[in-house]
Order: C-alpha cells, then sequence, then structure tokens
C-alpha cells in the first residue's frame, strides 16, 4: 500500500534472504503484517496476546524459511504459521477449545438477512467516524471463529478463495459456504443499525422551540 | 424460472462475487428487478462488505511495526 513497487519477486527475496541477506526478512514481511495480527487476534481476543502471537509466528516463519516451498504462496504459508501458534498458545493458557460449540458444522441452516425495504447507499466516508468503525469491528468480532476467519481473508485482507483454503486448510466449497454465511450474519447485525445511524437526522432547531 | 426470496438470500454471497453460473444468475437477477427486498438485502451487504474492508476500520495497535522489526532485529543478530 504505502512501499514502492518490490523491485524482486517474493521467491527472489526469499532466496536472497536464505543466501545469507537476513536484512531482506523486514522487507518480506512488509505487507503482511496486518493479515498475521488479524488471524492472531482473531483467535486470541485481546491486542496484546494477538501481537504477541503474530511477533512470534513471525520469527517462526523466519527460522523456519528454508522450509517454505514456492508451491503454496507466502502469506498463506504464514497464516497458517499464524494460526497454529494461536492455537499452541491457548493449549498452552489451558483453554479448552470446545470445538463443538465454537465451531458450528457447515451444514448448519441457512442465515437469514435482516429485511430492509430499501437502503440508502453509505459512503465510505462514513468510517471516519468512531462510532461506526466501532459498530462494525464489534459486529465482525461477534462473528463466530470459523466465519470470522475466512470473512477477514477474503472480505478484508483479500485474499481470493483457494488461497484462502489453503491458509485455513479447509475446502474451497467451505470457504464459500462460510463467507456467504458470514456475510449474512453481519448484513443481519449491521443494515439496521446502520441504517440508523444512516437515517439521524443532524440536530436541527425547530422555529418553535 | 421463478424463485422465491428465501432461495435468493442463499445465493447473495456468490452473487456478489460474480460466480454463479449464468443460468442461476438470470434468475436472480429477474427476482431482484422486481423485489425491493431482496434488492435492499444485496445493496446492504454489498455496502457492508466495503465499509469493512475500508483501510480505517481494522488498523494495527499503535507502534506494532517498530515492535515487530524490533524483535526481528535481535532475531536477525543471533544468527
Amino acid at each position: 500500500m504505502k512501499s514502492s513497487a518490490p523491485i524482486r519477486s517474493e521467491a527472489e527475496i526469499v532466496a536472497a534472504i536464505l543466501a545469507g541477506e537476513t536484512q531482506f526478512y523486514h522487507e518480506l514481511i512488509r505487507s503482511h503484517e496486518r493479515s498475521v495480527y488479524m488471524m492472531a487476534l482473531s483467535y486470541m481476543k485481546n491486542e496484546a496476546d494477538a501481537e504477541d502471537v503474530a511477533q512470534e509466528a513471525l520469527i517462526k516463519a523466519f527460522r523456519n524459511l528454508s522450509t517454505f516451498r514456492g508451491d503454496a504462496k507466502f502469506s498463506t504459508w504464514l497464516i497458517s504459521i499464524t494460526l497454529n501458534e494461536a492455537r499452541n498458545r491457548l493449549r498452552r493458557q489451558g483453554v479448552v477449545r470446545m470445538q463443538s460449540l465454537d465451531e458450528p458444522p457447515d451444514d448448519d441452516g441457512a442465515v437469514s438477512p435482516a429485511l430492509l425495504r430499501d437502503w440508502r447507499e453509505i459512503p465510505s466516508e462514513a468510517v471516519e467516524r468512531e462510532e461506526v468503525r466501532t459498530l462494525i469491528k464489534k459486529a465482525v468480532e461477534l462473528l463466530p471463529e470459523i466465519y470470522k476467519q475466512v470473512f477477514l481473508l477474503r472480505d478484508v485482507e483479500e485474499f481470493d478463495v483457494n488461497e484462502t483454503a489453503q491458509a485455513l486448510s479447509i475446502s474451497i466449497s467451505n470457504v464459500k459456504v462460510r463467507l456467504h454465511r458470514a456475510r449474512m450474519m453481519l448484513q443481519k447485525e449491521l443494515a439496521p443499525q446502520l441504517k440508523r445511524i444512516n437515517r439521524a437526522p443532524k440536530r436541527r432547531w425547530l422555529p418553535w422551540s | 424460472m421463478v424463485i422465491e426470496c428465501k432461495h435468493v438470500w442463499n445465493y447473495i454471497s456468490e452473487y456478489l462475487d460474480g460466480t454463479l453460473p449464468e443460468e442461476t444468475r438470470n434468475t436472480v437477477q429477474r427476482h431482484l428487478e422486481h423485489c425491493e427486498i431482496c434488492s435492499a438485502i444485496l445493496d446492504s451487504t454489498r455496502n457492508i462488505i466495503i465499509l469493512t474492508a475500508d483501510d480505517h476500520v481494522f488498523e494495527l495497535p499503535v507502534g506494532f511495526s517498530e515492535r515487530l522489526h524490533a524483535r526481528i532485529d535481535l532475531e536477525l543478530m543471533a544468527t
């Protein structure tokens, strides 16, 4: 986003690092920091733990860089390392993860959206308001983990379907089903709230008050 | 073919991604043309996806990168 176009491909940078030019590791991970952090946060629930997991995962990725195979993308490889790190951390903390409760099966029923009759487009400038950002972040946070992870990778980090499937070790059809449910859950939760915000009239002085 | 709203909802995500088979896409499209509820659901879902993807919504904690790269420097020095 901010940096100029890479002079070398990711594969070339990896090769340079493995050949001893380790300083290039900084450059290699620059554009992956947020996706690593977001995935860590999807498990850890608090920022400090998520940052810790993200750092640890990126250090591990450096130590194991020689095992990185060019057939996967570096971004998806990093995400798998991050998710492993997060799961290990939770295990060490003694958090017992209830698979059956945390992770509803994929053949779960359909999600009904919020029914509206009309939708007035909310412009992107709306996210400049803290209130709007908080609403959105909270709604994403409240998604069940398996839906949240797919949603964050696909719609926030802009991974494609294959990359998302690879990063999460799930099938392509599961990516599609989970993404659909996540989007519907967010629509159900957010559409009525955002509509209210959008409609809220500016404070106006009534002539007779 | 005519379909009910409930069935249209199942296709919203793939409709937005443009991955529906042509026939299904056309059926959904025809439904959307006359159903204001399904159109509003589609528009609001698309709108919400765009807002959520905005770079200002999910941001790294302040100082995250500085701390990370400082830690990586320590690691690089150790190797």
